[in-house]
């Protein structure tokens, strides 16, 4: 079977099971590990959607501010709180592990705001004041991506030693999964409960702010018609500032849950595909659409999980990108689809 | 003014809290368990794990007893008469990146022969040139004709990986330039015609069966999930191990995930639906370490093991307590002795998986060129005609590059 395609990558391509037995036995594991990977999607997700929503650039360089924001809270844990990088897990007990927890997840949300604000004084508003193409937006996004990238793999280890360079950072685990309770069969563990409610309470504000608040009209106002939202008096400079702000929050913060789950993910090339997958889901609920982002993330998450168990674990990506090119043929402007602008006052 | 919201955003934040703090009093009471984690009353989560040799073993997994009257293994110093026009010996492998760590034990163990050669021989100096290839095919064929090209390079310890020498083999056949590989073990390589590859260890044709029947009739496992990195290495042994442990090897969890993933929880899932009492994983120790720990984390307590890849100490250091009684095999030896001294004296570490490999290999193309053969062809034909004891093992090889005799050893993680 598999003996013959060494190396022959059409030959393996011919290797994908269709495991439906794999698929029911693990359904209800699958679906609640899927939830907690699809939450982690769907924080970063909405950095992309809520700029796009703003400025219509799909602003990949998104991928790198949550690589940031995971060194920021690997930089926590280790200088700041002071634990020792090490393969076994520390026990502090419930409190003080969820202080520590919340303490980096702050230091990683100031990280990645930071560094999204940065990006957007830097990289994109002088092409704003100069009125750039939108292609010119995008090749300075990817280019951005690339920089950021780089930074971490070169520069980085020779400002902080030990930090960034072509391995992964030597993981500090601060939670040892342990299961809590089991769903319809499924043990969901402490990890995939910390993430998900986290998750879903940030997403949860996240809401209550673009539809709720004085602020979020506003974003809503430069999505829809920004010169009409200057007259009303809504100023898009900063809206566009706070935009990019809490994509970058919510970057930070699915990077510690990111770093809760995989505590070895920490290098420079960790934002790349994680960036590629929740941009997908983005566009996959509906781009511009915030609850869309939401929807996007857990139900890519849940997919692609399926998609592993049902085809085998190496098509897990393939199933992601499979998926969204499906939805956008039958429905093509994602799932929920109304972009920002045209949400409900 | 905003009252409304505000109060909202406290009421949900304020939920958020009870809710996280119900998750946190869940984690309360499970965290006095203190059944299966040895670290739960450690502050500091440090192991004292390590990687002990056992046995070597031959293909039936049984004991190998080493002879304890053989030769003398060669001296990279030789009679210290040498001379010869300067010479360069290459080296090729990952020296950056995940793997990096074993190309550069391969580079320093070529390393110690060539410095100790040409300390003892001031009229043949010898130079290493070292290639990194990433462990990357795709950049090993960019790496290959940079070597063939230049004109000092005589010989050529490596490439390390399989990939890396599948995909330049051709080239260094090509131009005539001895390549003697410390570590790369698929089987296939020796079967493509190249003259010039000569492998210094077993292969996975060995080893995969070797380390598959020790498991079944010295360990004695009955049911087990061999999982693969697609990589040609990992497909390689995994398969070997596979056919060897037959019925074993429960087909409903023959999993194939990809090198460079970090979440394995669908696979985990998987393996765990079956049960098995080992776990076979081929064959690098980064996505091993992580396997294990998830494996672990699920509750997983039967025995883990993997073949070379996995043989490192930043295996344990990655894995932590997860990895202790893990069983590694390995066709490269134990490294000890007065080689291990002089390796750790000079780089300050002891020497990893390969470095002894390096080291003999190196040691036997310096033997060549001491004896006039500091042409290409000549340094070929001398290879070719070898036969001594190294270090690890006896030296000579068939016509298509394999060893003579075979030996893979045991090693546990404890």
């Amino acid at each position: 079977m598999i003996h013959e395609c060494l190396g022959d990558y059409a030959c393996l391509a011919g290797n994908i099971g269709f495991n439906i037995e794999n698929l029911r036995n693990g359904f209800w594991q699958l679906t609640v590990d899927g939830l907690a990977w699809g939450s982690i999607y769907a924080l970063v997700a909405v950095g992309y959607t809520l700029v796009f929503g703003v400025l219509r650039l799909i602003n990949f360089a998104h991928s790198e501010i949550f690589m940031l924001g995971m060194f920021g809270a690997y930089f926590c844990l280790d200088k700041i709180l002071g634990f020792t990088p090490s393969g076994n897990a520390y026990n502090k007990g419930v409190g003080l592990t969820v202080l520590y927890l919340g303490i980096a997840m702050l230091f990683a949300m100031l990280v990645s705001g930071t560094a999204a604000l940065g990006l957007e004084a830097i990289a994109y508003r002088p092409l704003r004041r100069r009125n750039a193409r939108p292609l010119t937006f995008l090749i300075t996004a990817i280019g951005m991506s690339f920089v950021l990238q780089e930074f971490v793999h070169f520069i980085l280890p020779q400002l902080i030693t030990g930090y960034g360079g072509s391995n992964a950072q030597q993981p500090i685990i601060l939670v040892r999964p342990r299961t809590q309770f089991h769903i319809f069969g499924a043990d969901v563990s402490n990890v995939t409960l910390v993430v998900i409610v986290a998750a879903l309470t940030l997403a949860l504000l996240a809401d209550i702010t673009i539809n709720r608040t004085k602020l979020g009209r506003g974003i809503r106002a430069v999505a829809q018609d920004p010169t009409t939202a200057t007259l009303m008096g809504v100023s898009r400079e900063r809206t566009i500032i706070t935009t990019f702000l809490i994509g970058g929050v919510l970057a930070g913060a699915a990077a510690l849950l990111f770093i809760l789950k995989v505590p070895q993910g920490i290098i420079y090339s960790g934002g790349f595909l994680l960036g590629i997958k929740a941009f997908s889901a983005a566009v996959l609920g509906g781009i511009g659409n915030l609850r869309g982002a939401l929807l996007g993330g857990l139900l890519l998450g849940i997919m692609e999980n399926y998609g592993q168990a049902l085809f085998g674990t190496q098509w897990r990506d393939v199933v992601a990108f499979v998926l969204l090119v499906l939805v956008l043929l039958i429905r093509p402007t994602g799932i929920l689809g109304e972009s920002l602008g045209k949400a409900r006052a | 003014m905003r009252s409304r919201t505000v109060r909202s955003a406290i009421a949900t934040s304020a939920a958020a809290l009870a809710v996280f703090g119900v998750a946190g009093c869940s984690k309360q009471s499970t965290s006095t368990d203190t059944a299966s984690s040895a670290t739960s009353t450690a502050q500091v989560a440090e192991t004292n794990l390590k990687i002990v040799p056992q046995m070597p073993v031959d293909q039936n997994g049984a004991e190998i007893k080493l002879a304890t009257d053989a030769a003398p293994p060669a001296n990279p110093a030789g009679n210290g008469t040498a001379t010869c026009a300067p010479v360069a010996i290459a080296m090729a492998g990952p020296l950056t990146g995940a793997d990096a760590p074993f190309g550069t034990n391969v580079k320093d163990g070529a390393q110690l022969a060539i410095d100790q050669h040409n300390a003892a021989n001031p009229g043949c100096q010898v130079e290493l040139k070292a290639f990194d290839t990433e462990g990357d095919p795709q950049k090993a064929t960019a790496i290959a004709p940079q070597i063939v090209g230049d004109a000092s390079i005589v010989g050529l310890v490596g490439p390390t990986w399989s990939g890396e020498t599948k995909a330049t083999g051709a080239v260094f056949d090509q131009a005539g330039l001895a390549a003697l590989t410390p570590s790369a073990t698929n089987v296939a390589l020796a079967d493509q015609g190249w003259k010039t590859f000569f492998r210094g260890l077993s292969n996975d044709g060995v080893q995969g069966p070797s380390l598959a029947n020790y498991l079944k009739n010295v360990v004695g496992v009955k049911k087990a999930c061999v999982v693969d990195d697609s990589t040609d290495a990992g497909l390689g042994q995994a398969n070997a191990v596979r056919d060897t442990l037959g019925p074993i090897a429960d087909s409903a969890c023959n999993i194939s995930v990809k090198k460079g993933d970090k979440d394995f929880s669908a696979a985990v899932t998987q393996i765990n639906g079956q049960s098995p009492d080992l776990v076979v994983y081929a064959s690098y120790y980064t996505e091993a370490a992580l396997l294990l720990q998830q494996l672990r984390d699920s509750g997983y307590t039967g025995t883990f093991s993997g073949p070379d890849g996995l043989n490192d100490p930043q295996f344990v250091k990655s894995a932590g307590q997860a990895a202790d009684g893990a069983i590694l095999s390995c066709p490269c030896g134990p490294a000890t002795g007065a080689f291990a001294d002089e390796y750790t004296k000079k780089f300050g570490q002891a020497p990893g998986t390969y470095s002894l490999e390096a080291y003999d290999l190196a040691t036997i193309l310096l033997k060549g060129i001491d004896s006039g053969a500091v042409t290409r062809e000549a340094l070929l034909n001398y290879v070719r005609n070898y036969s001594g004891q190294g270090v690890a093992r006896m030296y000579q090889w068939t016509p298509n590059g394999e060893l003579t005799s075979n030996m893979i050893w045991i090693y546990k993680v404890q």
